[in-house]
């Protein structure tokens, strides 16, 4: 058998829909393969999947080790753990990316602790660069950029002596970039051997609602944070959100106290956005929020605190409370607009 | 029938409070300069152990791996109810990542021995990473259940849980034993019993009997060592030798992930525009934009 040891991404579906953010690592991985001259390789397991396999073609994979068997319908840990500690050990790709979701973050630490590789949860960036350390010379290591500690700093881990060196990161945090439809590639089919020690956990019941946001796509938002005090004060947020057609969104600080519920959660362990306009309502501007929206096209900050981080990263920035200051910039865009 | 639980839990720097000069030039957190606090979901795994045990019987361990301070989260368990504590703290467990930092634990939990399930905190508030838990999980050959929100019920040696998902949840059952995650809602957390907090405020390790022992030379600390011993209030510390555990898989040496460099990031727009929160300043402000057509 022909080893494959570049890039992999793990390919996440669900009930035979291919997630986002596995498309998203494979844009960026792409950019690493092509740096290290090696091949991009796709990792797709499931149940009746192979329909999938040209869609990954397309956003750039070489190669799709497809593992298709009936009980690999719905994910499980082990059985998912199993064949994939398998491939690695088999193949030994330099780099293994994981989309940071709750089949990612369950996944990716219990193969990487099997294979003793690195692994970075939550980056932000990666890079393919040498790195000298203590006077040793390491060619081609993944960079693993992520906000740490709070959000204060930034850390770049490496994982020197790792075979694979394992990431995960947020849907969103990476561009998604369709290369060519009709792109060709090979697939791989992996059997898969499989004992009941595999299936100690079952899965008796899956309930999943339709995301009722979703900012990703939003072309405005308008978002609050702790600073926004009360929950009537939200509905400023939601009022202005309504009026310019936008979406809203929030900090991690104000979802922590309750004013909105998570998934309107913008930033590092949120969404990540790029909207065209973001007005940042009542944020200070941890690292973790700038660094889910400092991509957007405007960015407005509105906030008591004139030394507020967030005015870093706006283009506009209006230093006021926002209780009184929302309900006029309402007034002057209904002004404005007719 | 009763099950035995080990909780596995942090003293972490309190994220929300940082002031002053924390990290060090190597990257790693000068944690004496840090308020501490118990991280948060571990205190909420800490209650459904002491759940399971009032509702089936059984013992419930709390075990955490730091410097000496960490000891007061135990003393904390132990307020609220845990049965036995034990410290796992050696220098040569420093700068540990999340793979050193389980096998370390996984280490401990093999010498406790006899456990049907082992609780973590869904994540740490200082990392976020949520890796503990899985690769504890790996190194004890266990199954996983994470983002554990409620446990249903423990029967004929299953344990029914629901857990969170993107969106929704799942509800599982898994054969025990089994390592659990646990959501920082899944329950909210006794508070301390003032019975424990009397039996148990003078529980120490002996780490801090020996700097009690630092600081005052006349201060003999074996005698005091043997007392609480006896009253059962010595909160037992672990080194590497006692759990058994191989010197290079722990630690820094340990550790597959290094810190390679910190920066503060200072994020800049290229244009930054004040305006008042005035008629006049906001319009203007519209304006802008609107010629910029960011709106419809």
């Amino acid at each position: 058998m022909e080893r494959v040891s570049g890039v992999w991404v793990f390919a996440e579906q669900e009930d035979g829909h291919l997630h986002d953010v596995g498309l998203e690592l494979l844009s960026k991985g792409q950019r690493l393969a092509k740096e290290l001259t090696a091949p991009l390789a796709a990792v797709l397991i499931g149940h009746q999947v192979r329909t999938l396999v040209p869609r990954l073609y397309s956003y750039g994979a070489d190669y799709v080790f497809l593992v298709d068997d009936k009980r690999l319908l719905h994910y499980l840990t082990l059985p998912y753990a199993k064949v994939l500690i398998q491939l690695v050990q088999l193949h030994e790709p330099r780099v293994m990316l994981f989309g940071a979701t709750s089949i990612g973050r369950d996944l990716a630490p219990r193969v990487a602790s099997n294979t003793r590789s690195g692994l970075t949860a939550d980056c932000t960036d990666l890079q393919i660069s040498d790195v000298t350390q203590r006077g040793k010379l390491h060619k081609d290591l993944l960079l693993q950029i992520r906000p740490a500690f709070g959000g204060n700093i930034i850390a770049t881990i490496i994982s020197p002596d790792s075979k694979t060196q394992m990431a995960t990161v947020r849907e969103g945090v990476m561009r998604m970039e369709k290369t060519d439809d009709g792109r060709q590639g090979q697939i791989i089919d992996v059997n898969v051997d499989l004992g009941e020690e595999e299936f100690a956990v079952q899965l008796l019941e899956r309930f999943k609602e339709k995301p009722r946001v979703n900012l990703k796509a939003a072309a405005i938002i308008v978002s609050g944070g702790y600073g926004v005090g009360k929950k009537e004060n939200f509905r400023l947020i939601e009022e202005l959100a309504r009026v310019l057609g936008g979406d809203v969104g929030a900090s991690r600080a104000a979802v922590d106290a309750g004013l909105i519920s998570r998934d309107h959660q913008v930033g590092q362990t949120g969404t990540t956005v790029r909207p065209k306009l973001y007005i940042a309502c009542g944020i200070s501007g941890a690292i973790q929020h700038r660094a889910g929206m400092s991509d957007s096209k405007k960015i407005i900050a509105i906030n008591k605190n004139p030394n507020a981080p967030i005015f870093g990263v706006a283009h506009y920035g209006i230093v006021g409370d926002v209780a009184e200051v929302i309900p006029r910039l309402i007034e002057a865009y209904k002004q404005r607009s007719r | 029938m009763p099950y035995n639980s080990i909780v596995c839990v942090k003293q972490v720097p309190d994220t929300s409070n940082i002031s002053g000069q924390v990290m060090k030039p190597d990257g790693t957190v000068n944690r004496a300069k840090l308020p501490t606090i118990f991280n948060p979901d571990d205190l909420v795994s800490v209650e459904l152990a002491l759940q399971v045990r009032d509702c089936y019987g059984g013992r419930v361990w709390v075990i955490t791996m730091g410097p000496p301070p960490a000891a007061e989260v135990l003393r904390q368990a132990l307020y609220m109810g845990a049965d036995e504590v034990a410290l796992i703290s050696d220098r040569r467990f420093a700068a540990a990542d999340t793979l050193a930092t389980s096998y370390a634990l996984s280490r401990a939990i093999r010498k406790i021995g006899n456990v049907d399930l082992v609780f973590c905190g869904r994540q740490a508030i200082d990392g976020d990473t949520a890796q503990v838990g899985p690769q504890l999980a790996e190194k004890l050959s266990l199954a996983q259940v994470t983002y554990a929100e409620k446990i249903e019920k423990i029967e004929d040696n299953w344990v029914y849980a629901k857990r969170k998902i993107e969106g929704g949840y799942e509800r599982v059952r898994a054969k025990l034993p089994v390592l659990v995650t646990v959501m920082g809602d899944a329950a909210v957390p006794r508070p301390f019993n003032a019975k424990f907090v009397m039996e148990k405020k003078r529980a120490q390790s002996r780490f801090e009997l020996e700097r009690m022992s630092e600081d005052n030379p006349f201060y003999y600390y074996y005698n005091d060592l043997h007392k609480l011993e006896k009253k059962g209030l010595l909160i037992p510390t672990w080194t590497i030798e006692d759990i058994n555990a191989e010197e290079e898989k722990c630690g820094l040496k340990g550790s597959p992930t290094q810190v390679y460099k910190v920066e503060n990031v200072v994020l800049t727009s290229p244009e930054h525009k004040r305006y008042e929160p005035t008629k006049a300043d906001l319009e203007k402000l519209i304006d802008e934009l609107m010629s910029d057509h960011i709106f419809g």
